[in-house]
């Protein structure tokens, strides 16, 4: 899974993996490649000055992201930090400063797991959580959520089984992520899901609501 | 306007009022926002205004040249000056219209300023309701009586109540100016915080060293009367003349006799410590009978009454009694009082630090490992519980240390402010530490604040002496081992926000730099002494910059880190401040009252006594002949209690008669 | 005794990797004298996808089954609702929060409501059945329903993400208790452990290492959870979230292949343990649907050895014992 390996770190939270040596310094005997830095000046026209107004306004209590103080609390408690290509801290930086494109492509919103711990522990108490997810919605709407990433893919399938069916059910919707991105992890994990049925914990009767209708027309007047 | 909305009898014997009014534009604060020509012009306009004008700075100089000139000239017998409030600047115009030959009761201000153009976003509306001001106050001052100053002469003892270094400096400077000063301190002995650090940034001096002359020139001195164990339970009375009455805790040893030989310590039947010394911090143990340490002042023992057996069962051989050569022990002490008649107070109440275990994701009290900054200094401190040794609970020593900055500061959960002290002190420990260990010291700031004569400096001497600064705030402190090398260590977690990594950093010991807070009891103190403090509780200064160590309350100033966090030098220098603003009340050997005392309609008085009892200044007598409360205007502070009060509405006070109160709101309503 | 009914939500993992949560939550109440009717027709939470692309509507869809709660709550019970699952418990807590302000969002959502006939008044609060059980049961009375206590069984709680953050409103975010409060009230010792509310890696991405978009992380997490809980001595972890709970139990062969260390941490849900110490049927609290379920002997035998307890073997407990028990995938 190429995101995958792109995105994995050596996460400090946990022993590193067997065989891999400390990290050291020294000789190395080796060359190592020579790599072109990405050019990191920001030019002001570059820059979106409205941006982090824009995204305040998306949340609730969103303006207190201009009072941030870069502590760096939240990549701190962040348990997935460690795979996120700018830490929250970072982000929030980077929305402040205006740099739109490289927040709305950065894979920090999606690698989020909601778990709000930066959000509980932030001494300025920055919704970031909530900020995240407002990331999200510009990244969907913008189609700049990154490629074959899973995340944004089950969001949008989950949304459209609930807005046909009222519920989700977990089968289906593994099911059919499965055949938008990797079809091979269907074989892979087939002894898991024989598991889970034999253990009764992998409903495969769809699950439905008699109020569609209704839930439809409630999504529909909410948004209008 | 009608004639008849003027009271004739307020009228000047001259024929009637001639007003002049003035408009300030206060630079560009009032004329940025209020058309002042229109409003000099719409003044013009209204009855008995002989004399409108507006100027740059009414406050300067050449400002209160041209109230002085009409006066003297006799175009005007009233003054309005339309300018910021009275706060400000009624003391400055008062002083302007006396010079001019007028009463200086026959001014009004209309704040034009605080209350139109500062908070009014449309400059139209703003002129408007400066209008409205002006012709309220225009109202109002025709009705202002002539009042004569008062004064009342300034008794010439002081109070300071906290014997820390700022209440210890400011005794000091007036004892040394010849004036007799009550230092009352609720501790056993005098010195404060400051007596328990080892070293002071950023010179290193050590704290005792220049800390116990002082504390020893305190007890010595023949101006000075120290009260330990002591707390302020009332204040009456008013600038130059309070009452405070002060209660003396037991300590069991009478302080005349005890030279604090200590023979009683050893002889206690405790042969160990073994209740938790709170001048280490609960680092150690002492006896029921104990001395926080040997420079304590005054240098007398004290029995702790939870602890004694004598107090607990009544049955113990009182060793410490036949040890004490001078019969200094009496168990039958019971809380005594005083009442001492002062001119000014200072207060000097200090501070507490953080309680850490109020942020429980940093361990404090869950790992015997992690310190709070003030029990590190006791660790440092030669005469602490280890002799100056650094080591953990266990004995041993630790090699790594991790400092943690801004505990409980800068944070929206708990203090919003920064306690401006713990940067500087977290690098003296990182120094301390350093040179006496030789640990890997590790500090993690969110910024790091070194302002200060030499305290830059003094950040660059540690950053060359390689404490690892690591910049971003801590999430938690664990002993959870993620690694081999974390076993066994506590791991400290926080974003290296310099190059976007989250860093795990195992050391030995941790150390939190604890914020400083207002005391627990700041709601009380500040109501005993009738101070205000913000919603933090820090007693407020009256003016920020420019009165920064006087309150609100005439007579009663403020020294140290009560007022906001501060660190040894600048508690000093505003000691010294303090302690000379007291001075220059007390040989100026008057204040000036407020004027607008309280009068009794004796028409209205229906002799129900309401008033009597509710005077904080016993100011109100009651006729039982007449029937009649009265008011001893010498005595009246005119603070208005008794006006709100009367249910017939009998007491009224000198410029806010309701005549004078109902014609201002006229005056404004007429004009909207 | 008077009865009190819950309504209760049971949210879409109810029918699937969360059965077993339902089900020991159902026997357990009824237990102990409290009932739970299930929202009639109960639309999904929305979860944290629903925000990610509409907040309006994710309130929305929470904001229908807090209404529909608090229609059909009969005058007699609290109009409260218990939500198991603690992504479900968050997002309704979040919608009654944004109907309870006075912003334009809230007047939204009303409008919403009543274009569909709906309304709601604030009357039904969510509620979560560890809140329940501790603050209107009450340990007294779970202490009564024990008939087998679980001593010297080391429990580890495991609280998951969203039960205390962002909404603490029964227990502390950051050192939790609640869960072992109640551990310790069916005679079982509770295990102090700093990673009792980090997140396991797994609830977000509704199937851990199987579909999640980052297997590594995953895996990474969960284990530096479970590992830690064996360090510190703990028998079992039990949990109140059903992902956590799947994410936590199923890919621990995994784990001990990717880390090269043996790992057979039995994971289950708090209600099972609860019910196991109050005499239930195995099959009505779902121990079957587990993989490695199983307690030390000490639970049968009674009272542990006292001091230092020495680590034995854990014996099997129930009809838990599944052949494939470590064979994932």
């Amino acid at each position: 899974m190429p995101v995958d390996a792109v995105l994995t770190t050596r996460d400090p939270e946990v022993d590193r993996p067997p065989g891999r040596p400390a990290p050291r310094s020294g000789n190395r005997t080796k060359r190592t490649k020579w790599r072109p830095v990405k050019d990191q000046s920001k030019f002001e026209a570059q820059l979106d000055p409205g941006f982090a107004a824009e995204i305040a306004a998306e949340v609730e209590g969103g303006e207190r992201l201009h009072q941030c103080i870069q502590c760096g609390t939240c990549s701190s408690v962040c348990p997935l930090s460690a795979y996120m290509d700018l830490t929250p801290r970072r982000l929030i930086a980077m929305t402040r400063a205006g740099a739109r494109d490289d927040v709305v492509h950065s894979m920090t919103p999606w690698v989020c797991a909601s778990c709000y711990a930066c959000t509980v522990e932030c001494p300025k108490q920055i919704p970031i959580t909530e900020i995240m997810h407002a990331l999200r919605r510009i990244s969907l709407r913008e189609i700049t959520y990154p490629k074959r990433f899973t995340t944004p893919v089950m969001t949008k399938a989950f949304v459209d089984m609930i807005q046909d069916r009222g519920r989700s059910t977990e089968s289906w919707i593994s099911m059919k992520l499965y055949l938008r991105t990797n079809p091979a992890l269907l074989v892979k994990n087939a002894a898991i899901a024989g598991r889970l049925f034999r253990q009764g914990r992998l409903g495969v009767r769809r699950a439905r609501i008699n109020g569609r209708d209704e839930l439809r027309a409630l999504l529909k007047a909410v948004s209008a | 306007m009608p004639e008849g909305g003027l009271n004739p009898k307020a009228v000047s014997t001259d024929g009637g009022p001639r007003i002049g009014v003035y408009v300030c534009h206060c630079g560009l604060n009032i004329a940025g926002k209020v058309d002042v020509k229109a409003v000099v012009e719409f003044a013009a306009s209204l009855p008995h205004v002989t004399v409108a004008r507006d100027y740059k700075f009414m406050c300067s100089d050449p400002g209160q040249e041209l109230i002085q000139q009409d006066l003297r000239d006799g175009l005007v017998n009233r003054v309005v000056v339309a300018s910021c409030s009275p706060l400000m600047h009624e003391a400055t115009f008062r002083r302007a219209t006396a010079a001019g030959g007028e009463s200086p009761s026959h001014v009004q201000m209309a704040s034009i300023r605080e209350h139109v153009s500062w908070v009014t976003a449309d400059g139209d509306d703003a002129t408007e309701k400066a209008k409205a001001l002006v012709a309220g106050a225009v109202r109002r001052v025709a009705l202002h009586e002539v009042l004569e100053p008062r004064q009342s002469p300034v008794r010439p003892d002081v109070m300071v109540v906290g014997g820390g270094i700022a209440g210890i400096h400011a005794a000091l400077t007036l004892a040394d100016a010849g004036k007799h000063v009550y230092l009352v301190e609720r501790e056993t002995t005098i010195g404060g915080h400051m007596a328990k650090f080892d070293k002071t940034f950023p010179t290193l001096d050590c704290a005792a060293c220049i800390l116990t002359p002082k504390m020893s020139a305190v007890r010595t001195h023949p101006n000075i009367t120290l009260w330990t164990y002591s707390d302020v339970v009332s204040v009456e009375g008013y600038a130059g003349d309070f009452r405070v009455r002060v209660r003396h805790r037991p300590r069991y040893v009478r302080e005349d006799l005890c030279t604090g030989c200590l023979a009683c310590i050893d002889a206690c039947v405790h042969k160990q410590g073994k209740f938790e010394d709170e001048w280490n911090e609960g680092l150690s143990k002492r006896k029921p009978i104990y001395i926080p340490f040997p420079q304590a002042t005054p240098p007398v023992v004290v029995v702790d009454r939870e602890a004694c057996i004598w107090f607990k069962t009544g049955k113990c051989p009182r060793t410490c009694v036949d040890a004490c050569e001078r019969d200094a022990f009496d168990f039958e002490q019971t809380e005594t009082f005083d009442e001492v008649e002062v001119g000014a107070i200072i207060l000097a109440t200090g501070y507490r630090t953080f309680d850490a275990s109020r942020m429980p994701e940093y361990g404090y009290g869950l790992y015997p490992n992690v310190y709070t900054s003030l029990e590190v200094e006791r660790l440092l401190n030669a005469a602490g519980p280890t002799n100056g040794e650094i080591v953990l609970r266990d004995g041993s020593r630790p090699r790594t240390v991790g400092i943690i900055h801004c505990v409980g500061s800068r944070d929206a959960k708990h203090n919003l402010w920064c306690s401006k002290v713990c940067c500087m002190y977290s690098l003296k420990l990182a120094h301390m530490v350093k040179e006496r260990i030789g640990a890997e010291v590790y500090n993690f700031y969110i910024d790091m604040r070194t302002p200060g004569k030499g305290y830059e400096e003094f950040y660059d001497k540690v950053l060359r002496e390689g404490v690892h600064m690591v910049r971003g705030r801590v999430a938690g402190v664990t002993d959870e081992a993620a690694s081999p090398e974390e076993e066994g260590h506590l791991v400290i977690r926080a974003e290296d926000t310099l190059i976007g990594s989250v860093r795990r950093i195992p050391v030995d010991m941790v150390i939190l730099a604890v914020g400083i807070e207002p005391q627990p009891d700041a709601q009380e103190v500040r109501r005993l002494f009738n101070v205000s403090c913000g919603s933090e509780g820090f007693f407020t200064e009256r003016h920020p910059k420019l009165a920064p160590v006087s309150t609100f309350t005439d007579g009663i100033f403020l020294a140290g880190a009560c007022q906001g966090p501060k660190d040894i030098p600048d508690s000093v220098a505003q000691a010294g401040a303090a302690a000379a603003e007291a001075l220059a009340m007390i040989d100026r050997g008057h204040v000036t009252l407020e004027s607008s005392t309280a009068f009794i309609d004796d028409a209205a008085c229906s002799g129900c006594k309401t008033c009597v009892g509710l005077c904080p200044f016993g100011a109100i007598a009651f006729d039982e002949d007449r029937k009649k409360a009265a008011v001893n205007e010498v005595v009246c502070k005119g603070c208005g209690i008794c006006v709100g009060a009367c249910p017939s509405g009998a007491a009224q006070q000198h410029l806010f008669t309701d005549a004078q109160i109902l014609s201002e709101i006229e005056g404004v309503l007429e004009y909207v | 005794m008077t009865t009190i009914t819950y309504t209760y939500y049971p949210g879409c993992s109810a029918e699937g990797v969360g059965r077993a949560f339902t089900e020991s939550l159902y026997a357990v109440f009824e237990h102990l004298g409290t009932g739970l009717r299930e929202l009639e027709d109960w639309n999904c939470c929305g979860a944290t996808a629903w925000p990610s692309v509409d907040q309006s509507q994710a309130y929305a869809l929470s904001a229908r089954n807090l209404a529909l709660a608090e229609e059909r709550a009969p005058g007699a019970d609290p109009a409260d609702v218990v939500a198991s699952c603690t992504g479900c418990y968050r997002a309704l807590l979040k919608a009654q929060e944004a109907l309870g302000a006075s912003t334009p969002t809230s007047d939204r959502l009303r409008n919403a409501l009543a274009a569909i006939g709906l309304d709601f008044q604030g009357r039904a609060r969510v509620r979560h059945p560890v809140d329940i059980l501790l603050n209107e049961i009450g340990l007294d009375r779970i202490r009564e329903a024990v008939v087998r206590p679980l001593q010297g069984v080391r429990v580890a709680s495991y609280y998951g993400c969203q039960l205390v953050r962002p909404f603490a409103t029964f227990d502390d975010p950051r050192n939790p208790t609640s869960m072992d409060r109640l551990v310790a009230a069916v005679g079982a010792e509770p295990v102090d452990w700093p990673l009792k509310a980090r997140c396991c890696g797994g609830s977000c991405y509704c199937g851990g290492p199987v579909i999640g978009a980052m297997p590594e992380a995953t895996m990474q997490l969960s284990y530096a959870l479970l590992r830690e809980a064996s360090k510190r001595g703990a028998d079992v972890v039990v949990t109140i979230c059903p992902l956590c709970e799947f994410n936590l139990e199923g890919f621990q062969g995994r784990m001990a292949r990717r880390f090269g260390h043996p790992l057979d941490m039995p994971t289950g849900f708090l209600t099972q343990l609860m019910g196991i110490a109050m005499g239930i049927d195995e099959t009505r609290l779902g121990l079957h649907r587990l993989l490695r379920w199983r307690l030390p002997e000490a639970a049968e035998s009674g009272p542990a050895t006292a001091g230092g307890r020495p680590r034995r073997e854990p014996a099997a407990v129930g009809a838990s014992t599944h052949p494939e028990g470590g064979g994932d995938a």
